[in-house]
Parts: structure tokens; C-alpha cells; sequence
């Protein structure tokens, strides 16, 4: 695969009380990023652990975005 | 009840077009013959809205008919549509934690609206995963919780004098907290109130003596609140009244500690005398004692500026309220004002500005960069129109200062575990959604401690504020979130990791066997002591390592 094809993928872990409600504001606020993120809503960014980060990146994941 | 984990699982998935919101941005077609694929999925429908009547009708009939036992909606944001799902779903006889929100509005089509198949190849990776997310899901209940139908108003003011009225007259039981020895606030240091100029002891007196007679509510001057326990329904509030600590329960909490008017030590000359706030003006004008001929009201003193950024709303239409009564109390005396913009908004306000000009009061704009300044007996100021500076003889100087928070804003704030702002003002829950409300249930917010407000605006927020605690304190009964932290007995081994991480105090330690025990009504669901388990004893049902290891696989598959 050429430089110019990679098209990474990112697990959002967003912390709905902060992190998901700013995604959604940039959503609300018409603001546009590539579609490169898969988000997962949790109730606080407290809930990822070690485990959940490790098995993103063992599944593929080419970035992790913890947001909280 | 069956355990429908062991039963064969049915998805249905509604996916929502949002009107044009999602089905102008997506592939909406391609997105339902998609989640047909998906695993132990049943059933998919496209709604246009499916957060109407009648879409929500659509899932709470197609649970019996189509025999489902989880649902998906794919559409906007759980955190302004998940209950309303939720509930459908109990309507159609689903557990509501059956259920799982795909976002393909908020955190797709909106973000990726030029990307009509990326963005919808997104919508499908998180439709497969709230999918997957919801093959694990696993019933859950809520705990129902007994409440003191009991408000505790802090502070006595306009605000929260109307606020504790209006809950009396409910028929709820109101403790009034005020830390001065007289009700009334910032409204008995006033001459005369707008629109109408009538004096605030008519005001004052009908509310106080109002709350005086009634018979459900208890009024405790020079009391300061200490120490507050508890959460929504349930807390605990300790005050000193007058040295005596007293104890209260009480099921909601109204906020009402107004403001205090900024001294403005070190401008213009300050000295309380020659030069004065409003304030000080206004009790002068009670003991009759002004008798100044040349008067001049500088506006913007203190705020709008670096240290307050903010404009403090009701000085434009206090000054112009002032410099009417000096000019109908002698019309020969001389009046400037100093203004950068008059904010003189509505019907009323604008009559007054216009009364006041008609009565000879003199309007002169200054430049921010370069302000009036005072020497003892004149004020000079730059005049943009003549490009010289004018000067102005003057015997009285009024400086418009802003309303700034009270000093113990940021005490009640940390008791309450409720934010304030950079300038000290209490931040509500959500500007527009949840106005007299904090994020934290059971609080609430009205008049000055919010943001300066007329009298007539801290009236309104306090009745306001009253049936926002009114919605709580009506309740029969309160419900926890099925969305707790459970911690299995037989495999913890008592390493207290979760007790030290829990932000809530959520998590007992046993003693005699050893183990950790949540509390589920302190719990909030943070999911910490989970993530902290070296055991993988606790789990937070709802969000557990199997459901986020789904999302997480599904996330990677396409």
C-alpha cells in the first residue's frame, strides 16, 4: 500500500459528559473531519482501561483516541 | 422472567433519516440493506423521523410483532434521545436497557456532509458495532428511591424570596437561608425600581411579609450554610444559624445568592463622596441629601474590560433611571453621560433613554482606548465627532459599576460540586436546554448568582427555578440509572483498588468477608473501579469489557 492510499483507523473512546458532547457540538456546529474515527460512547473516559486500548490496537487500530 | 441472553437474540434497527439532516448526507438505502446483514439482527425499518409519535409507535409495535428482544436506533445523539427510545421500547414491553444508539447524525452526516461515501461507510461501521454492542446487552433495573419533599432556598433576595414563595404555595416545606439579618438583598439598599419607580419596600415588604405568614415555610437569617451531603432527593444540609448548627433535609436545592455591586477602589478618584456608585447615590437619594448641579455617570467602570470581560446589563438602564429622578428633582441641574453603548433594550428601557433626552440629559460616547478622565473638579474626555478633547465641570461624579459575584461564590460552588464561571457567576447545566438547572440533578440556579439580571428577570428565574425543584420533589418516588458498577463476590479478593479510585464513595469494604460491596444509588456509572480491578471483579453493567470488546472488534472488521 502507497503512502498516499493509508487510510488510518481511530477508536474514539469519548466520555459522554465532555468528549462525546464535543463531538456531537462539532457535528451541531457543521465542523468537518475526515471519516478516518469510529467513536465509543462511554459514561466516563474512567471506564477505558489498559485492556480496552491493547485490544483496539490488536484488532487493527492504527490510533487510539481517548477523550475525557 | 425468561433470560433472553439465553434466548435467540432479535435486533430490530431503526434507522432514522432525520428528515434531510442524515438522508441528505448518507446512502440511506444502502445503510438498511446493510444492517439486514448483520448478525442476529431481525428486523430493519427506515424512519423518517423516528423520534416521532410515529416512528416511536413503529418500535413499540414491531417489539411484539416482529418478536424483538433488542433494538438499535440509528440516528442522532444518545445524550439528548436515548431516554425517549428507552421508554418506547418499555411501552412495547423491552427492558429498556435492551437498547443501543448508533450516532449517525451528530458524529456523521453533519461532520462528513461532502462526503457522501466515506461518511457512509462510517454510518455502517457504527451501526455494526451498536449492533454488536447490543448482542451483548444484558436486562438491567433501577432502584427506586424514597425523597424528602422538602427545598432549601439559599439566599434571600428577590430571587430566592420568590422562588421559596412559590414552592410554599406547592405545599412543599421550604427552609430560606440568608446570611444577612434582613431578607430583601441588593432590592432594600435601592431608592426606586423600574419600570414603574415605585419603592422597593412595597416589593420587599409583600414578599416578606407573605413568607413570614406562611405556614410551610421556615425563615433562618444569619445563617450560612456549611456543609451539604447527599444527592437528589436525599441531601443533607448543615447551616449555623445565628451560631446555633442546625441540620436539614431537604430534596432539592435553589441557588439564589445574588451579587454585589463592584467598589470601584482606585478609578477615577473613588472616594465614596464626590465620587460614588449608583449604589451610593441611591441611599442618597433616600436621605435626600443630593444636591449636586453638575453631575456626571460614567458607564463601564470595571467591566467590559480586561479583568471583566462581561457587561453587566442593568448599569445603562440605572443610570438613565438616576439621571431622570436628579432632573425631575431639579431640573436646572446638569447632567452628562459617559457611555461606550447604551443597552437600552425592550419597550420600557427605550421610552426612558427617550424621556431622559427629551429632560436635557447630555449622552457623550468615549473611546475604550481613550477614556473620561477626572481631576477633582472636571471630567475631560476625548469627543469623537469634534476630535478634541471636551471638559465638563462637575460636583458629582457616578461611576456605573458592575454587579460582581458574591465572595462566597466559590465556597458554595465546591460544597454543591457545582461549576461557576471564569468571573464567579454559577454556570447552568445547558444555556438553552436546562437554563435554571445544574449538570447535577437536584440543584438549581436563579437571578444574580446566575448573571445580572432586573428584578423583573430574577422574579421569573425564581419562580422558574421553583418548578424546575417542583418536577422533584412532586415524585412519589426517584429511580436510579440501571447503569451501575457491581463488583462479584466470589472472585474479589479484597484489594480495595476500586474503594481508592470510586470519585463517589460508592464502594464499602465488607470486613467480614473480605470483599468489596457498590453501593448503587451513590454509584454514577464512571466505570473506574472496572477499568482499576486487577481481578476484573467489577463490572459496569452497561458499558462491561464484553460490550466495549464488540464495539471494538466490529469497529476494526470493516
Amino acid at each position: 500500500m502507497s503512502e498516499s492510499q493509508f487510510e488510518p483507523k481511530i477508536v474514539g473512546f469519548l466520555c459522554n459528559w465532555c468528549a462525546y458532547a464535543g463531538a456531537d457540538l462539532a457535528g451541531v456546529s457543521r465542523l468537518q473531519y475526515p471519516p478516518n474515527l469510529r467513536t465509543i460512547r462511554t459514561l466516563c473516559s474512567a471506564t477505558v482501561g489498559p485492556h480496552q486500548i491493547l485490544k483496539a490496537f490488536q484488532k487493527g487500530a492504527d490510533g487510539v483516541f481517548v477523550g475525557g | 422472567m425468561k433470560n433472553s441472553a439465553k434466548d435467540v437474540i432479535r435486533i430490530g434497527v431503526f434507522i432514522c433519516d432525520c428528515g434531510s439532516n442524515i438522508a441528505g448526507y448518507l446512502e440511506m438505502k444502502e445503510l438498511v440493506e446493510y444492517a439486514k446483514t448483520l448478525p442476529n439482527v431481525a428486523f430493519v425499518q427506515e424512519n423518517l423521523y423516528t423520534c416521532s409519535e410515529g416512528g416511536i409507535n413503529e418500535i413499540k409495535v414491531a417489539i411484539p410483532r416482529e418478536n424483538l428482544n433488542r433494538v438499535v436506533v440509528a440516528s442522532c445523539t444518545p445524550r439528548t434521545h436515548e431516554p425517549l427510545f428507552m421508554s418506547a421500547c418499555e411501552e412495547g414491553g423491552l427492558n429498556p436497557y435492551l437498547f443501543e444508539m448508533a450516532n449517525i447524525r451528530d458524529q456523521c452526516s453533519w461532520v462528513h456532509m461532502r462526503e457522501r461515501e466515506a461518511g457512509t461507510e462510517r454510518a455502517k461501521v457504527q451501526i455494526a458495532m451498536a449492533v454488536a454492542k447490543a448482542a451483548k446487552l444484558r436486562e438491567l433495573s433501577r432502584i427506586q428511591l424514597s425523597l424528602s419533599h422538602r427545598a432549601m432556598v439559599i439566599g434571600g433576595g428577590v430571587a430566592g424570596m420568590s422562588s421559596a414563595l412559590a414552592l410554599g404555595n406547592m405545599g412543599y416545606e421550604v427552609d430560606l437561608v440568608e446570611k444577612k439579618g434582613r431578607l430583601g438583598g441588593i432590592l432594600n439598599e435601592l431608592n426606586m425600581i423600574l419600570p414603574s419607580n415605585e419603592p422597593p419596600e412595597n416589593l420587599v415588604n409583600s414578599l416578606v411579609s407573605r413568607l413570614q405568614d406562611h405556614s410551610k415555610i421556615a425563615i433562618h437569617t444569619e445563617s450560612v450554610v456549611t456543609k451539604t451531603e447527599g444527592y437528589v432527593g436525599n441531601f443533607v444540609a448543615t447551616f449555623q444559624e445565628k451560631g446555633v448548627e442546625q441540620k436539614i433535609k431537604c430534596g432539592a436545592v435553589i441557588v439564589a445568592i445574588g451579587a454585589q455591586s463592584l467598589k470601584p477602589e482606585g478609578l477615577f478618584n473613588y472616594d465614596g463622596q464626590k465620587v460614588i456608585t449608583h449604589l451610593e447615590l441611591e441611599s442618597q437619594f433616600k436621605a435626600g441629601t443630593v444636591n449636586a448641579k453638575n453631575v456626571a455617570i460614567i458607564q463601564c467602570v470595571g467591566s467590559r474590560c480586561k479583568e471583566r470581560r462581561y457587561c453587566s446589563r442593568i448599569c445603562c438602564m440605572t443610570a438613565v433611571k438616576n439621571a431622570i429622578l436628579l432632573k425631575e428633582a431639579s431640573p436646572e441641574t446638569k447632567i452628562t453621560i459617559f457611555y461606550r453603548d447604551m443597552q437600552m433594550y425592550g419597550v420600557e428601557n427605550e421610552e426612558l433613554f427617550r424621556k431622559s433626552k427629551k429632560l436635557g440629559v447630555r449622552y457623550v460616547t468615549y473611546d475604550p482606548e481613550r477614556p473620561p478622565t477626572f481631576d477633582g473638579d472636571s471630567v475631560s474626555v476625548y469627543h469623537l465627532r469634534m476630535g478634541r478633547d471636551i471638559v465638563t465641570p462637575v460636583d458629582l461624579l457616578v461611576l456605573s459599576t458592575p454587579l460582581i459575584a458574591q465572595d462566597d461564590a466559590s465556597e458554595i460552588s465546591t460544597m454543591l460540586k457545582v461549576p461557576i464561571n471564569e468571573n464567579g457567576f454559577f454556570l447552568e447545566g445547558h444555556v438553552k436546554l436546562k437554563p435554571l438547572d445544574f449538570a447535577t440533578d437536584g440543584v438549581y440556579l436563579c437571578g444574580n448568582a446566575r448573571f445580572p439580571s432586573t428584578i423583573r428577570e430574577a422574579i421569573s428565574q425564581g419562580l422558574g427555578a421553583a418548578s424546575r425543584a417542583a418536577g422533584i420533589l412532586s415524585k412519589e418516588a426517584l429511580f436510579t440509572s440501571g447503569i451501575v458498577a457491581d463488583i462479584n463476590p466470589d472472585t474479589c479478593c479484597g484489594c480495595l483498588g476500586c474503594v481508592q479510585v470510586c470519585p463517589y464513595g460508592a464502594i464499602n469494604f465488607i470486613e467480614n468477608r473480605g470483599v468489596c460491596q457498590v453501593n448503587k444509588v451513590l454509584c454514577k456509572g464512571c466505570g473506574g473501579c472496572a477499568a482499576t480491578c486487577p481481578s476484573g471483579s467489577a463490572r459496569l453493567d452497561g458499558f462491561s469489557n464484553q460490550q466495549l470488546y464488540a464495539q471494538i472488534e466490529q469497529a476494526m472488521a470493516v
